[in-house]
């Protein structure tokens, strides 16, 4: 179904981190940004469509006008509003918003660090642009900071934190489907597998919440008000949002799932783990009747690599990309 | 990242030094290096493994380690590990603790990227304690200072979520990165490939809590499973095996963190580095906050003096023609791929000396806060040095 394609090579291998790549395509322009983390840098890489021209630029994770070292980075994504498109980097320190192409750092949220450290880890992670112009963050108390973003310029401030998590954010999505009939438009994931959905505004609602097994959900999405959660133990099951209940359970991978991704014009699932396997499922979501069908399409085993980061480069799942940790290359697929 | 991590680097690497020492302890009865005396007894070896332990396990040590901070270069693990080793009457010199850190950090990489889950990590930690009570079991005092450090290290873990245990373990793989040299051992085993990266297998039990997978389960508004469905998994998993204990005894199950070296086989723990892989040679200045853990650090640990009229003790570890062939064919003029590790005993003002000049180095380099100048720890250190 599908075969592998030619890889690009990154300037720095993948750390080990959850939804460790993203991707931008950028059709009028003919290209594709990937991002890849690696300790404390971003490693970007926009890649022409013809194959012909990489160019690469690497980002690290820094307060501005602040000579200090550098921390670890958490997360790095792409974030596409209806105006404009931004690339969020959240790290140790605090949580940073570039342009798109890494050029221009538009903005800067300094965490609440304590003067000495405490057991308790502080970071930034999970990322998420929500309808209409807002950007989402989660931090390491469970805490979300929600962010409001003008259509241009750095104004961006902090409108709102949403406390309802008690354990570290892992990863956050909002409603990927373009429709706008969908009550909830945004889902957000913790360690202890909780998930929590909510409604944009003003004044964000807590529309639903789904206990989880106090095992961490690493990895979610949500299409067609169906949320799609990736957990520790190679699980992936689909909630109905709203009302909270299991659809589906797959018994998906034999290790700790690290990425999940959604084609979203063809309801194309792609899982990742770290026992080396990408796996390729379709899911049938048909909201007025309450049906959902899912089934398994493809494998791919990347060998000997823990596999950090898979997405999909487009909305039809036509080609696929995925990250490894160790690995200094961003691994394509392409349907055959 | 996680600020629990040194507790367990120190048990881990720690616990692998002391199996490769006591490997070459063991295996070195025989006079054939120049050294005066040249034997090891059975004696001298227990006596090494109480001065190491006895110190790695002191509650000083220990209780600075278990306070919350970030894991910290490897410059600064490597120059704490050196000093733990001299905390017997063993000497090592700086290119043979390089390679002794090598082999030390790629075993411990593997069973971090091979521990089936997160919580695994501590069975491997407790793996390691349970061997290193074993080699001092002679001496009650020694072994109630592990079985101490264990209890603290059971408080302190055991109500870690399995997703702070994966932090935890990402940390640590950060840690790791990049590092790919190639262990004699692991590659006889295959659980190492030529380029240096481990072997995952696609095969064997699931962790447990995992389900095997190929499964899909379809549901309806009432939670009544409707369809079942199964796919190829690709790979041929079995049940999990039964879990092991977290107790401060008990059958760990996992065979991870046990000891892989044996006496009869020392050139096992030769190491080469993949051709591809660049040394870093340039210096990595230290932060403020490195420099203070090493101050810490080096303050906490206890010395006994030692006897002037004892002289040294030089052995080494590997066998020293083989390995200078290997490392004339393919060693390039600036890397040191020597696999010998020389162990001396120098004098102790020598190694004070030595050590004094790795902690000169560190106060010498610049720090990238320029508002507070480095000497002032720099010198405390040197004092601290020349006290010890």
């Amino acid at each position: 179904m599908y075969h592998k394609e030619k890889s690009i090579q990154i300037k720095n291998s993948a750390s080990a981190l959850y939804n460790n790549l993203s991707v931008l395509r950028i059709a009028p322009r003919r290209l594709t940004h990937f991002t890849v983390v690696h300790a404390n840098m971003v490693n970007m890489v926009s890649a022409s469509w013809d194959g012909l021209n990489y160019t690469h630029r690497q980002l690290q994770s820094k307060e501005p006008n602040v000579a200090t070292s550098t921390s670890l980075i958490m997360q790095a994504a792409f974030c596409v509003l209806p105006s404009r498109d931004l690339l969020v980097v959240t790290s140790q320190k605090g949580i940073q918003m570039y342009e798109s192409d890494g050029s221009i750092m538009v903005y800067w949220h300094a965490l609440d660090t304590p003067e000495t450290p405490t057991a308790q880890a502080v970071f930034a992670r999970g990322i998420a642009a929500v309808y209409e112009n807002y950007i989402c963050v989660g931090v390491s108390s469970g805490a979300i900071l929600v962010f409001d973003v003008p259509s241009k310029g750095s104004n961006i401030t902090l409108s709102e934190v949403l406390e309802e998590h008690k354990e570290s954010i892992t990863d956050m999505a909002s409603e990927c489907s373009g429709s706008q009939e969908c009550i909830a438009n945004l889902v957000t994931a913790d360690d202890g597998g909780n998930l929590c959905v909510w409604k944009s505004g003003e004044e964000f609602q807590l529309l639903n919440k789904i206990p989880g097994f106090d095992m961490s959900c690493s990895s979610v999405k949500l299409w067609k008000g169906t949320v799609v959660a990736g957990y520790g133990t190679g699980q992936i099951r689909l909630y109905e949002a709203v009302t909270g209940i299991l659809h589906a359970e797959i018994n998906a991978h034999a290790r700790w799932i690290y990425s999940v991704d959604i084609a979203p014009f063809s309801g194309l699932l792609l899982s990742a783990a770290e026992d080396s396997l990408v796996r390729v499922w379709h899911m049938t979501i048909t909201p007025e009747t309450n049906s959902v069908e899912v089934v398994h399409l493809h494998n791919e085993c990347v060998t000997d690599t823990q596999i950090c980061g898979a997405k999909f480069c487009d909305g039809d799942g036509y080609a696929f990309a995925v990250t490894g940790y160790d690995l200094s290359e961003i691994i394509r697929y392409i349907q055959s | 990242m996680s600020m629990r991590t040194l507790p367990l680097v120190f048990i881990n690497l720690g616990g692998e030094m002391l199996y490769i020492l006591d490997q070459r302890l063991r295996a070195h009865n025989t006079s054939e290096d120049n050294s005066e005396k040249g034997v090891w007894s059975e004696n001298d070896r227990k006596r090494v493994m109480n001065d190491i332990v006895g110190t790695m396990f002191s509650k000083a040590f220990m209780d600075e380690l278990l306070k919350p901070q970030q894991l910290y270069s490897h410059r600064t693990m490597k120059t704490v590990l050196t000093r733990l080793a001299h905390a017997s009457i063993m000497r090592l010199n700086p290119a043979s603790m390089d390679r002794l850190y090598e082999l030390m950090v790629m075993a411990f990489k593997y069973q971090v990227f091979l521990c089936l889950r997160p919580k695994d990590l501590l069975l491997i930690s407790y793996n390691h304690m349970d061997t290193i009570r074993e080699f001092v079991k002679d001496t009650p005092m020694v072994v109630n200072q592990v079985d101490e450090t264990h209890r603290k290290i059971i408080e302190a873990y055991s109500s870690l979520s399995e997703g702070e245990l994966q932090l935890l373990r990402q940390t640590l793989l950060i840690f790791f990165q990049d590092m790919h040299v190639r262990v004699s051992l692991f590659l006889k085993n295959q659980i190492q490939n030529p380029n240096g990266r481990f072997a995952l297998m696609t095969s064997g039990p699931v962790p447990h809590g995992t389900d095997v997978p190929g499964l899909i389960r379809i549901f309806d508004c009432r939670g009544r499973e409707v369809r079942r469905r199964e796919f190829p998994s690709g790979g041929s998993y079995t049940s999990s095996i039964r879990e092991g204990s977290f107790e401060l005894h008990g059958n760990r199950v996992i065979r991870l963190g046990m000891n892989m070296y044996t006496v009869d086989h020392p050139e096992e723990t030769h190491t080469s580095r993949a051709p591809s892989v660049k040394t870093d040679g340039s210096p990595n200045p230290l932060a403020k906050e490195e420099l203070n853990l090493l101050a810490r650090l080096m303050g906490s640990m206890k010395t006994e003096n030692k006897p002037k009229d004892e002289s040294g003790f030089r052995i080494n570890l590997f066998n020293t023609d083989e390995e200078e062939e290997e490392a004339g064919a393919s060693a390039s003029a600036e890397e040191s791929l020597y696999g010998v590790i020389n162990i001396q005993a120098m004098q102790d003002e020598q190694a004070a000396l030595e050590l004094a000049r790795i902690a000169g180095q560190f106060a010498e380099e610049k720090e990238e806060k320029p508002e507070k100048p480095s000497n002032n720890k720099g010198e405390e250190l040197l004092a601290m040095m020349d006290d010890l």
